[in-house]
């Protein structure tokens, strides 16, 4: 593990919630690493388990899936759908080699932008800690 | 229909009507005490007697009970009456000798000492059995009656002791005529003390309400809580407000009901609410009936309110120092963060009015003066000018001195040091919060909130009046604090949008939408119970999934889960994400 890495984590945030959250953070100019990389989605339901393990092969070393609160879905129930894919993925994710800690799914509303560089900081910390994810190798 | 000759004047009478009625409605004056228009009469006091000439023959009678016929002559002046009244009334004083209402009338028939031996100064009561009617007929309780006889006789409960059947409604004290009986605040409740004191059960809730129509309050009014502490067994009890209102405009049996309307746009205006100042202990709210909010000094100052205007004290003096205190609830950590925005100009006003309605010394207890609006500095000025004192910090605290004043303890930032201020009076500039039900409506709406609980537009600067569900405006304190010219922007605001959405007849949908490659549509219908919206309908005789591209919102679901790969969101496509994902990774 090098001092000089520096995690590459994909994070998907859908429109509505996160996506604000994370406009909402910058507007605010709350200092953030420039780790995380974003990609909108229109719901966290969109987030397909292949899509996630497409990111993980791309060389992500770590992805976060962000949504609404429970409840709180534009689309009513999209993210009830991610909340049962994403702990299922999980559990999935170790046979594929890959710590399950890799992936983490987070509710972050679009008044939440503080929480959202909480969350996304403290996952920044947690993929440095576990190291870049190789190639081939099972962790 | 009946003719009848009072004091030589010929008059009409409708069938079943007393004496005493026609009289008063043609405008003769008969005193009484123990006669109510909505009881049955009684004629236990007996003022009412008049000279009643029925077939040449002269009675005196009493016109509270007497029918109006035909062909009667009364005389409700003549020296008979004016002799008879004025021996009732010396006997009513010589029993009542400290009850200003019989001292009056004693007065004006020459009596100004009681005639007869006084057994009891203290005595109240003239046994006129008003109370006993009002709760035998209307209240139905059937709580007070007479008990023993001749000189024992007395009014009051069974054997003189407190029973449960007394619902505690205050009828009887309000009919009495003479004041002979006092509710006792003996259990919280219904009469729990208010800084305002206590309100009818019907009451319009203020002069400017739209629509102006009084409203039952179903906790307190007699009829609905004999209704429901004997569970539908007396179920007509009260009712004078029916008896008396001549357009027939109360009925008890309404229900709110739903009604269902098809709109094409809403526009969320649901406001705010008062944020409780008992929640924070050091401003004493609900210890001394002295401190009130603001929103309890414009029911005090209203025109239309208890005291007709006049700013009071609950003992009904006149305040000589008042103060005000901002931000209470506001602007702390403690309660909201956020600044309410309406206080620093409404606590101005009222300092401006307790100026103007008394010689009261004004303490303004400020932290910053935020008079922001278009001729606000000038108020502000103006109110200065005035005599008003502004102490620049926030009221710590207030303390309920022994005697009553109250102490208004807090620091002087200008001067740097610690001061207080006995006052009669504390008005709390309350914040206003989001409604407690804001979470309920916004589920109903599909809206988000801000972190300060009010809705949240779809954009803090560029779409303030938008939210994230299309056709849903806000107006108004539910987006946020506003005072009055604002919401009026505001609203205005949300009102054209909505228009412009409705004369438009048509809306423009997001080519975000998920379309199924019916090729590879595999029919297995697992998409079906996954839309939200109901959008994917399963075609049978070509055993395909299709979206309905007018009900789909894009959001993406289907396609996440589709087996075979055979739904594409259209601009969210897998390809396109894959793109991205490799674009961003493609970073070192």
């Amino acid at each position: 593990m090098g001092v000089d890495f520096e995690p590459r984590i994909v994070a998907f945030m859908c429109n509505w919630c996160t996506y604000a959250a994370a406009d909402t953070a910058g507007v605010s100019r709350m200092q953030q690493p420039p780790n995380v990389l974003p990609i909108r989605v229109m719901c966290s339901g969109r987030v397909s388990p292949e899509m996630v393990l497409r990111t993980f092969r791309a060389g992500a070393d770590g992805v976060l899936v962000m949504g609404c609160h429970i409840g709180d879905c534009h689309y009513n129930s999209g993210n009830h759908r991610t909340a049962k894919r994403i702990p299922l993925l999980r559990n999935l994710l170790s046979y594929a080699g890959i710590n399950p800690d890799r992936l983490r799914l987070a509710w972050v509303s679009s008044a939440e932008a503080p929480r959202f560089v909480e969350v996304t900081n403290e996952f920044i910390k947690t993929i440095r800690a576990l190291g870049p994810l190789s190639q081939g190798v099972t962790e | 229909m009946a003719t009848l000759i009072i004091d030589g004047q010929e008059v009409h009478a409708e069938e079943g009507q007393t004496v005493l009625e026609v009289a008063r409605a043609n405008g003769f004056e008969i005193p009484t005490l123990c006669y109510h228009p909505q009881l049955e009469p009684y004629g236990a006091c007996r003022l009412c007697i008049v000279e009643v000439i029925r077939r040449g023959r002269s009675r005196l009678e009493t016109s509270c009970t007497y029918p109006a016929r035909d062909g009667l002559v009364i005389k409700t002046k003549s020296p008979p009456v004016i002799e008879a009244r004025a021996v009732i009334l010396g006997l009513l004083l010589s029993r009542c000798p400290n009850v200003p209402v019989i001292q009056e009338l004693a007065l004006e028939y020459g009596i100004t000492e009681p005639p007869f031996p006084v057994e009891d100064p203290e005595e109240k009561c003239i046994l006129c059995g008003l109370c006993v009617r009002t709760c035998h007929e209307l209240v139905k309780a059937d709580v007070l009656n007479f008990s023993q006889r001749g000189i024992e006789r007395r009014v009051g409960p069974p054997f003189l002791e407190k029973t449960r059947q007394c619902i505690g409604c205050g009828a009887c004290t309000i009919v009495c005529p003479t004041g002979a009986i006092e509710i006792v605040l003996e259990q919280a409740g219904i009469y729990k003390e208010k800084p305002l004191g206590p309100t009818a059960a019907i009451w319009v809730p203020s002069l400017q309400a739209v629509p102006r129509v009084p409203v039952i309050d179903t906790d307190a009014c007699i009829r609905f809580r004999q209704n429901d502490r004997t569970e539908g067994e007396i179920a007509d009890a009260c009712g004078v407000c029916q008896m008396v209102c001549e357009a027939g405009a109360i009925n008890f049996d309404q229900q709110d009901e739903v009604v269902e309307v098809d709109v094409g746009t809403v526009i969320v205006a649901t406001g705010f609410q008062m944020w409780d100042p008992a929640q924070l202990s050091q401003y004493s709210y609900g210890k001394s009936p002295n401190i009130i909010t603001g929103m309890e000094f414009e029911h005090l100052s209203n025109a239309g309110g208890i005291t007709s205007g006049e700013i009071l004290l609950a003992d009904g003096r006149k305040p000589e120092q008042v103060a005000i205190i901002h931000c209470v609830g506001s602007r702390d950590h403690n309660a909201h963060e956020y600044c309410s925005r309406i206080c620093c100009m409404y606590s101005l006003k009222q300092a401006h009015l307790v100026r103007d309605k008394t010689d009261a010394a004004v303490y303004e207890f400020y932290m910053d003066m935020r008079a922001f609006g278009k001729g606000y500095e000038e108020f502000y000025e103006r109110v200065q000018e005035e005599g008003v004192v502004m102490i620049r910090g926030r009221g710590a605290e207030v303390e309920v001195l022994p005697d009553g004043k109250l102490r208004v303890k807090g620091e002087d930032a200008n001067l740097g040091r610690l001061v207080y201020v006995d006052v009669d009076m504390v008005v709390l500039s309350t914040a206003i919060e989001a409604p407690h039900d804001a979470n309920q409506v916004a589920a109903l709406f599909g809206l988000s909130r801000s972190v300060d609980g009010f809705f949240a537009e779809a954009h803090p600067k560029m779409r303030p009046v938008e939210t994230n569900t299309g056709g849903v405006f806000l107006a108004g304190a539910a987006q946020a604090p506003k005072d009055v010219p604002d919401t009026v922007a505001h609203a205005g605001a949300a009102a054209s949008m909505a228009l412009a959405l409705m004369d438009q007849g048509e809306v423009t949908i997001s080519p975000a939408v998920a379309v199924v490659d019916e090729e590879l549509c595999s029919g297995c219908k697992t998409c079906i119970s996954l839309c939200p919206y109901t959008a994917i309908s399963f075609i049978e005789e070509d055993n395909v999934a299709r979206v309905n591209e007018a009900l789909c919102k894009g959001c993406g679901t289907c396609v996440a889960a589709c087996p075979a790969g055979a739904i594409e969101a259209l601009h969210f496509t897998d390809e396109q994400i894959v793109a991205q994902i490799e674009g961003v990774l493609a970073w070192v």
